[in-house]
């Protein structure tokens, strides 16, 4: 009974072996970036390394609105995309006058670019919060997506401009022209832009944006001003995906105009929410979740995104804590020692809900591939079955197993939710919070 | 150039109508529900495509009329089970559970009749030039789509106005809970009006299927406008809503039309020696910059006046 959970107290006094664990994960975060390529060191790995590096720096930027301010953007990506084309513009203009900046401070430009343009929109755009910010968010977005395409010879028109970051000087001998180098120069920007968002929610700025989320009107009777308070968010949020936003330009040595499109925007928001926005770490899994499956899944089915919209839904539904809020919803249980009272039903729950996957995943990959005729192109391999889309006994399987498995899952769900229950208030009672 | 004014506010007007048939739907959702749907213009696209679809099987004057209740059902299904599930995890769930919605269907759509458009073509009853001006051909099909346009907005107009079912939903819209006490089923009313929104919405996508272009991209295009439509009307006002469709219809359908640039109007004065960015303003035509002025009328509605141009509140 020592370590009752109450916040205040957690804060208030927190032992040094807590402070110490706190600097070890950092220290293993660094570990782990440095030692990850050594031990996959294939090319198209480091690729993803890379790309996956960016999408956690973004969408942890995107978390300081969503997720700290409560702030619900459908444009980031804007900020992301000119951080890009400020990050390509610096480079070519390095190269072009000889200027001696190597290619490490290159991300900090393009935060800058990011930072720019926040300071520029974000007084308009956080005048208000909620819905209105949103949509103001979508039209900002719109239009500095349609923007670009008028300005060519800033964005480049269509095919957007391209830089070679080996023209760079060079230090310490780094050329940056192996993927390893720019793995590295990623993951060292990565582990910065972390630290630094977490820092940041732990200041007072970050505790202000946290209340400005929960209640604004009690903030404005302490004196502070939400507006000013969702300002100064929003800039940084800018800033740090500006930071991404130059990253990925060194990463692809070109920026255009898809970097500020809803698509970009969209994705972020996905990463986001999927992997959590009410913790830290939330975005990072988030991030790497997305970015493995948008990889992963290109190459096996042409509706990847379709699969992307189904889980957000999911999750929008079900879940609307993310991927972290379902992890962290078992710590109490843990600690309370009553976790063993929920796994036999989540064992239980496996197999039909893995049935109604299926059942899913057959019945989308069926319409997919009705029209493509002839050769391969109309048999799906589900666990290494081949099931041809043109057969009706296909089609049977499938609403089968979405139905059969929608009906059993559903009550093996409820037995979930009644466990849990139990073990929920022994945590309880046991004076864990849960 | 008066040719050019006559069909310009003729196209103008009935792209406002188009418009107004959308957001009259979304802002009377908005102002019942709270919940911004994003998925609207989804609907507006699922109505061109079942259009589309029950046009090719029974033909389209059967399609104008069971495409929109096919949408509209879609509509309430996703109101009964995702809204009203999601509605107890605030207003940001449902707004994000909408913007889910729309990806899934664009995608849906794009899985079913591919990404290229789709040949729904103008109606043989109705493809026939109405009348002609200026030695320009009017066609019959869009005098038949503004006038399906009015005549639901008159129908809704007096629906709302002078009806029982009409007055409930006003109250609806401000006292929900005094409804409620009433003995009135609040949620059936939600559910119908979510119905009725997306019917109409997929009514517009019927009727503006042919004319425009039937693709899986079309709702993406559309939304962004809606909702500055919504914003510029002010959240919540329907006659705010109907002017501001009607004007952003007029604006873009000018704008298109127009084939000035600054460098037309003030040759002489070409900055062609300053900075490259201000040659690229200098030259653009404002038909190029057709698409950005509805989020440019945007950005000034929010400078000039926050809540819209017939809102009353600050959300």
């Amino acid at each position: 009974m020592t370590s009752t959970v109450t916040s205040a107290s957690d804060v208030a006094a927190k032992p040094s072996g807590q402070n110490l664990r706190f600097y070890g994960l950092w220290v293993v975060a660094a570990i782990a970036l440095v030692v990850l390529p050594l031990i996959f060191s294939s090319g198209g790995s480091l690729t993803s390394f890379s790309l996956i590096g960016i999408a956690i720096i973004f969408a942890l930027s995107y978390n300081i609105l969503l997720g700290e301010t409560g702030l619900l953007s459908f444009g980031h990506a804007v900020h992301y995309g000119l951080g890009g084309f400020a990050a390509v513009h610096m480079m070519n203009a390095v190269t072009s006058h000889g200027w001696p900046i190597p290619l490490p401070v290159i991300p900090l430009v393009g935060g800058i670019g990011g930072l720019g343009l926040a300071l520029l929109i974000g007084w308009v755009m956080t005048r208000r919060a909620g819905t209105v910010f949103a949509m103001i968010s979508l039209g900002i977005g719109e239009l500095v997506a349609s923007s670009s395409l008028i300005l060519r010879s800033v964005f480049g028109g269509e095919s957007g401009i391209s830089t070679d970051r080996t023209a760079l000087p060079h230090i310490f001998g780094w050329t940056f022209g192996p993927q390893i180098q720019v793995y590295y120069l990623i993951a060292f920007w990565v582990l910065v832009s972390a630290m630094a968002m977490y820092a940041l929610t732990r200041t007072p700025l970050g505790r202000i944006c946290n209340a400005v989320r929960d209640n604004p009107g009690r903030v404005e009777f302490i004196g502070y001003d939400p507006h000013v308070v969702r300002y100064l968010a929003y800039c940084f949020a800018g800033f740090f995906a500006g930071i991404a936003g130059g990253l990925a330009a060194i990463n692809f040595e070109i920026a255009n105009s898809a970097y500020l499109g809803a698509v970009q925007s969209g994705m972020v928001l996905f990463a986001t929410f999927i992997g959590g926005a009410s913790y830290f770490f939330g975005p990072i899994l988030g991030a790497i979740l997305v970015t493995y499956l948008q990889l992963g899944l290109t190459s096996v089915t042409s509706v990847w995104q379709l699969y992307f919209g189904i889980i957000f839904i999911g999750i929008v539904m079900f879940a609307p804590g993310g991927i972290a809020g379902l992890l962290m919803m078992h710590r109490p249980l843990i600690r309370a020692r009553t976790l063993g009272l929920v796994i036999p039903s989540y064992l239980v729950a496996t197999l039909p809900t893995l049935a109604l996957a299926c059942g899913v995943i057959l019945s989308i990959e069926t319409v997919a591939r009705y029209t493509v005729t002839g050769g391969e192109g109309n048999i799906v391999k589900l666990l290494g079955i081949p099931f041809n889309t043109t057969a009706p006994t296909t089609w049977g399987i499938a609403a089968v197993l979405v139905v059969g498995g929608f009906i059993v899952a559903r009550i093996t769900w409820r037995r979930i939710a009644e466990a849990w229950d139990r073990a929920a208030s022994i945590a309880r009672d046991r004076g864990y919070l849960a | 150039m008066l040719e050019l004014i006559v069909i310009s506010t003729l196209n103008g007007v009935l792209f406002g109508m188009l418009l107004f048939l959308l957001s009259s739907g979304l802002t009377v959702i908005f102002s019942m529900m709270g919940v911004l749907n994003f998925a609207h213009a989804s609907f507006y696209m699922l109505g061109a495509f079942f259009g589309y679809q029950l046009t090719k099987w029974i033909g389209f004057w059967p399609a104008l009329v069971l495409a929109p209740l096919l949408v509209g059902a879609v509509g309430m299904a996703v109101e009964r089970y995702g809204l009203r599930n999601t509605h107890k995890h605030g207003h940001v769930a449902e707004l994000l559970l909408t913007f889910g919605l729309a990806f899934a269907i664009e995608e849906i759509v794009s899985m079913i009749w591919g990404k290229s458009p789709v040949d729904y073509r103008v109606p043989a009853a109705l493809d026939f030039p109405a009348f002609t001006i200026f030695s320009t051909n009017y066609p019959a099909y869009k005098i038949f789509m503004l006038a399906i346009s009015v005549l639901i907005f008159v129908a809704l107009l007096v629906a709302l106005k002078r009806t029982r079912v009409g007055l409930i939903v006003q109250a609806a819209l401000t006292h929900p809970h005094m409804v409620g006490h009433l003995g009135h089923n609040v949620g059936r009313i939600f559910m119908l009006v979510f119905g009725v929104g997306s019917a109409l919405a997929g009514l517009a996508g019927v009727i503006a299927g042919p004319a425009l272009v039937t693709q899986s991209d079309m709702a993406a295009l559309l939304g962004p406008i809606l909702f500055v439509v919504i914003v510029f009307g002010g959240l919540g006002s329907l006659p705010g809503a109907f002017i501001a469709s009607l004007f952003t219809g007029l604006v873009q359908t000018f704008a298109v039309a127009l084939n000035g640039s600054l460098a037309s109007a003030f040759g002489p004065l070409d900055p062609s020696i300053g900075p490259s960015v201000l040659t690229d303003i200098w030259n653009v035509t404002i038909a190029q910059i057709a698409p950005v002025l509805p989020y440019v009328l945007l950005v000034v509605i929010l400078i000039v006046r926050p809540m819209g141009l017939l809102g009353t509140r600050e959300t």
